[in-house]
């Protein structure tokens, strides 16, 4: 079915699930509980997992198929929200336009910069990359001001043309919106103590996550696929196969930047404005930890290291010392002071040196990512069951390539 | 012409701060092949070792003074520092007055074990791993010292005056036979730039003069040969990491003055003193510091008016164009060797 | 006149003159060795006839049309084929992804956007890779990745890549290099084989007089970048001025 193989479809069919289902698989504690801290199922929050999924899926393409590691792709980003708002102001709220201007403009620029940083590889290739980004980021905040509108970043106003729309509508910004269904609307459903969020701007960016998500497989299991995976293995080979490595790379590397178009231009759309500092270079580190955490080269793991990430960010840094004491409150004073001081530094506003540590782990320890990690479980699982029937098969599948 | 002094003067000091923080990654990419993206927090650390030496030079303790009370009746108090009671109070000002210049001593072991460990705990595991996962861990190493920085010091820069001496501005131009007051150029910018070549010399004599030194240079051309002639090559490259830990320490103390340091000011330098390396030619010492000066000179005249006026926002931008342009043109940088890291 | 015509090449590396007025014909269907002391130009010949240098002078003419300033993947889709001296092959991807990728470059040339297409779906390439693996005996491994195979089979593999392309000339760069005798004699038997079922030109380059001995029906002499002599495996056992570059004028 859909030109999928079967493991492949599987795979499809959990990421679909989950994803529609999101509001309820995130909201597991009712809302009034004191676990409620650690629901994620609010618009806001489940936007953000879609769109940094769909952004680390199209890095993926690029790093984990060819091995070129973009240190940059935060410029397709933000070059994807300044195209997205520019269409909100100058034709309409609707966001069809707003996303295929972004994927249009991102792709271009991507081409440019893509043919030019892929005249050299390995660690010249990211700094080319990164200077790229930097120099974007520089001149978004300076000279391109007329466009980026500099530091305060650009955002909508009331005397906006929007032609489609017939211009301003009254004394209140307008909103984006699909066909007049208004992104920000969110249907409430209360069962009991739980209560679930069920927003249109997430079930569009899921949608689209999904359909990305799907030609991210259709790539992987192509024969350009295997071209990509051929330039990070061994590019010499394949020069000497007949093979021209350079537009393969350079087709990974736009569609990747499309990926991040897409993703800046439905930042923009459930949100109207696009700032500099989502093309600062650290942006475009996220990504990188998003899909290495995650498993580079794999299906899933961006998507997973997407989630894992912006779970951890949100969740970690509302834990502060009021909520520390809180849970350690059962054990004696002296201990449950010593706790929250060891716990201190790695919540709230540290948040980000337990991400370092964390990240610092995974390269070391577990390469592959997180994915690596459940299959060292479920092989471990399995091989245990296997023991007892001569263990031959666990031995056959490890030898298989992994998917 | 008194403007373009001006420029290059000014262009020195961060030319002398970018060739430094080159300098170390290039002796740590030249000698153990590691591409190292936890320099500038090296850096970041060498800046707040000068925060901690004036901070514990600083300490004080509460003492009322006699007679005196504040509105609410209560005798009022001043804090005296220790090292005043101690050396006296004139001495002990001047301590405090020169916590930066003395937080060298104070720099110098603390970037050495840093670097020690640092090689010995995490890098050395990573020599034969891909130049991608060298650059994973370290750029996740660099936001580890960065948090443990910000929780420590706070997220606000933290001024650290220079000493009194060196406060006021030197004027120039009077010596060339400008009018006063057309080239001024602050005593702490040019007790920067002295220091910078003075720790630059230093390390090219140690490499140059010392037995030490030509095994590292010959280990950095042909690391594996060095080894078959039974030279314990890696514990001179863990020194070496030590070294490039401390030059990039140092550069941070003594540039504390010029900015105030901040958590983040490693990253900043960082992805600038990449651009240096390459464009002065990966694991060439000579190159990185020629591209050091060289950009940080070009930086500053881009920011004269009438250029910008030309080409507007050139000056945010000119290092990268230039790092493209020699990417493109010259693959090895201005002074890079052939063969290294090329495929 | 041959498939390959090389004529009056001349390659310099600063003060060494690597190659000096080379001249060489292999006729089609034929194995050509080109054997010569360390250092004679073999190698740097072989890169002039791949693309990865252009000689200073000279001309390379394969199958009609110069090489001379063409990238190598160019001169693959020309029809030559090499296989290294330490066998080059895709080591992150399965062995029938490895063979798969030829026969791919083989039929949509040097770039086409199959992004969408699945592997899977591609019956006629994988059918022709896997008969391929059969002849080299690999069938069975087909699943196993690149890296986690010996030397000789990386060897083997590398030569299936290398023929399922259906070269017109197949380059062998001292393809049993630090191979033991037994690995040695099956090299051998697989490519006289191989010449027998499928008719291909081979030019080799090798070191072991057995291999050039058991496969060439012509024979180069390369000495100091200048062909000495040029004939029958016959003819150069005993030829004077072969002994002579191999053992030095003193041994005669």
């Amino acid at each position: 079915m859909l030109g999928l193989n079967r493991k492949d479809l599987t795979l499809m069919m959990i990421v679909a699930a989950m994803t529609l289902l999101a509001p309820i698989i995130l909201n597991p504690f009712p809302s009034d509980s004191a676990m409620a801290q650690f629901n994620a199922g609010y618009p806001d929050l489940m936007q953000r997992f879609v769109i940094f999924g769909i952004f680390a899926i199209g890095f993926n393409i690029l790093f984990g198929l060819t091995g070129y590691l973009s240190f940059g792709h935060a410029a397709f980003l933000g070059v994807g929200s300044y195209s997205a708002v520019w269409m909100f102001k100058l034709l309409s709220m609707n966001v069809i336009p707003a996303i295929v201007l972004a994927v249009i403009i991102s792709g271009l620029f991507a081409l440019v910069i893509g043919y030019i940083s892929l005249r050299r590889s390995g660690i010249y290739f990211s700094i080319l990359t990164l200077a790229f980004a930097q120099m974007s980021f520089n001149l978004a905040y300076s000279v391109l001001t007329p466009i980026t509108n500099g530091e305060t970043g650009l955002q909508l106003a009331l005397d906006d043309p929007r032609v489609l729309d017939g211009g301003s509508s009254g004394g209140s910004l307008p909103v984006t919106q699909l066909f007049g269904l208004e992104m920000r609307a969110t249907t409430q459903l209360e069962i009991g103590a739980w209560s679930f969020d069920f927003n249109v701007g997430y079930y569009l960016c899921a949608a689209i996550m999904l359909a990305v998500f799907y030609l991210a497989i259709r790539i992987f299991r192509s024969p350009f696929g295997i071209m990509l995976r051929a330039v990070k293995s061994n590019q010499q080979r394949m020069n000497y196969t007949g093979l021209n490595s350079r537009p393969y790379t350079l087709a990974a590397f736009v569609i990747s930047g499309m990926y991040a178009g897409l993703a800046g231009g439905l930042m923009a759309s459930m949100d109207p404005l696009a700032g500099a500092e989502r093309m600062q270079w650290t942006a475009s580190g996220e990504v990188v930890l998003m899909t290495i955490l995650g498993g580079a080269g794999t299906l899933i793991g961006p998507v997973l290291g997407a989630g894992f990430i912006k779970y951890f960010e949100n969740i970690f840094s509302k834990i502060n010392d009021n909520v520390l004491h809180s849970w350690f409150a059962v054990m004696p004073d002296g201990i449950e002071d010593f706790l929250v001081t060891i716990v201190h530094p790695f919540v709230g506003k540290g948040w980000h040196l337990t991400l370092g540590l964390m990240f610092m782990a995974v390269v070391i320890f577990l390469p592959g990512g997180l994915v690596e990690g459940g299959q060292r479980i479920g092989r471990f699982v399995t091989g245990r069951r296997n023991k007892k029937a001569g263990g031959a098969e666990a031995e056959a599948a490890r030898k298989q390539p992994a998917e | 012409m008194d403007a373009i002094i001006l420029q290059f003067l000014n262009g020195l000091d961060k030319g002398s701060a970018y060739a430094l923080i080159a300098l170390g990654l290039t002796l740590i990419f030249g000698t153990l092949g590691v591409v190292n993206f936890a320099h500038g927090a090296l850096f970041m650390i060498g800046a707040f070792c000068a925060v901690t030496v004036q901070r514990l030079l600083s300490l004080s303790y509460e003492v009322e003074v006699e007679g005196e009370t504040d509105f609410l009746g209560n005798p009022m108090t001043t804090d005296i520092p220790y090292v005043q009671s101690w050396f006296g109070e004139a001495i002990g000002q001047g301590i405090i007055d020169w916590s930066v210049p003395l937080a060298i001593l104070f720099a110098i072991p603390v970037m050495l074990i840093v670097g020690f460990v640092m090689e010995r705990g995490l890098i050395q595991y990573f020599y034969k791993r891909p130049h991608a996962d060298q650059i994973l861990v370290t750029f996740g190493l660099a936001i580890v010292l960065q948090e443990i920085i910000k929780q420590i010091y706070g997220a606000n820069p933290i001024p650290t005056p220079a000493p009194e001496a060196f406060r006021g501005s030197l004027d120039f131009g009077v010596w060339l036979g400008f009018d006063p007051n057309t080239i001024i150029y602050p005593y702490w910018r040019l007790v920067y730039f002295f220091f910078s070549a003075f720790i630059i010399a230093a390390v090219f004599a140690f490499l140059q003069f010392t037995t030490f030194g030509m095994v590292v240079r010959a280990g950095m051309a042909d690391r594996e040969t060095v080894g078959l002639l039974g030279i314990n090559i890696d514990k001179r490259f863990t020194v070496m990491f030590g070294i490039a830990a401390a030059v990039a320490g140092l550069a941070g103390v003594m540039y504390t003055p010029i900015n105030s340091p901040n958590y983040h000011m490693g990253m900043d330098f960082l992805v600038l003193s990449f651009v240096v390396v390459v464009v002065g030619g990966m694991g060439s010492l000579p190159g990185a510091v020629l591209a050091g000066f060289l950009l940080g000179i070009l930086q500053s005249f881009a920011s004269m008016n009438w250029i910008k006026d030309i080409l507007p926002g050139i000056d945010q931008i000119i290092i990268y164009l230039v790092a493209i342009a020699i990417l493109l043109t010259r693959p090895r940088g201005l002074l890079g060797r052939k063969g290294v890291m090329e495929d | 006149m041959g498939i390959l015509e090389v004529k009056g090449v001349n390659k310099r590396f600063g003060g060494l003159q690597a190659l000096g007025d080379v001249n060489l014909s292999v006729a089609e269907n034929t194995c050509h060795a080109i054997i010569g002391p360390n250092g004679a130009g073999k190698s740097t010949l072989l890169n002039c006839l791949v693309g990865k240098l252009i000689p200073d002078s000279g001309s390379v003419m394969f199958d009609g049309q110069s090489v001379l300033g063409r990238k190598p993947y160019e001169i693959n889709q020309m029809g030559i084929s090499r296989v290294f001296q330490t066998p080059e092959i895709f080591a992150d991807l399965s062995v029938l992804e490895n063979v798969m990728i030829p026969c791919f470059a083989k039929r949509d040339g040097a770039f086409r956007m199959h992004a969408v297409e699945s592997v899977e779906s591609e019956a006629g390439i994988r059918e022709e890779a896997l008969a391929m693996l059969e002849d080299v005996n690999m069938a069975d491994k087909k699943g196993m990745l690149g890296s986690s195979l010996s030397r000789g089979d990386k060897r083997r593999l590398e030569m299936a890549m290398c023929l399922v392309q259906r070269p017109k000339l197949l380059l062998l760069d001292e393809p049993t290099a630090g191979m033991a005798r037994a690995d040695t004699n099956n090299t051998i038997e697989l490519l006289n084989t191989i010449r027998d079922k499928r008719n291909i030109t081979m030019c080799i380059i090798e070191h072991d007089m057995n291999v050039v001995f058991s496969l060439a029906e012509r024979i180069t002499v390369l000495a100091q970048g200048t062909p000495l002599v040029e004939d029958t495996p016959d003819n150069i056992k005993g030829h004077p001025k072969v002994r002579e570059a191999y053992l030095g004028e003193a041994q005669v």
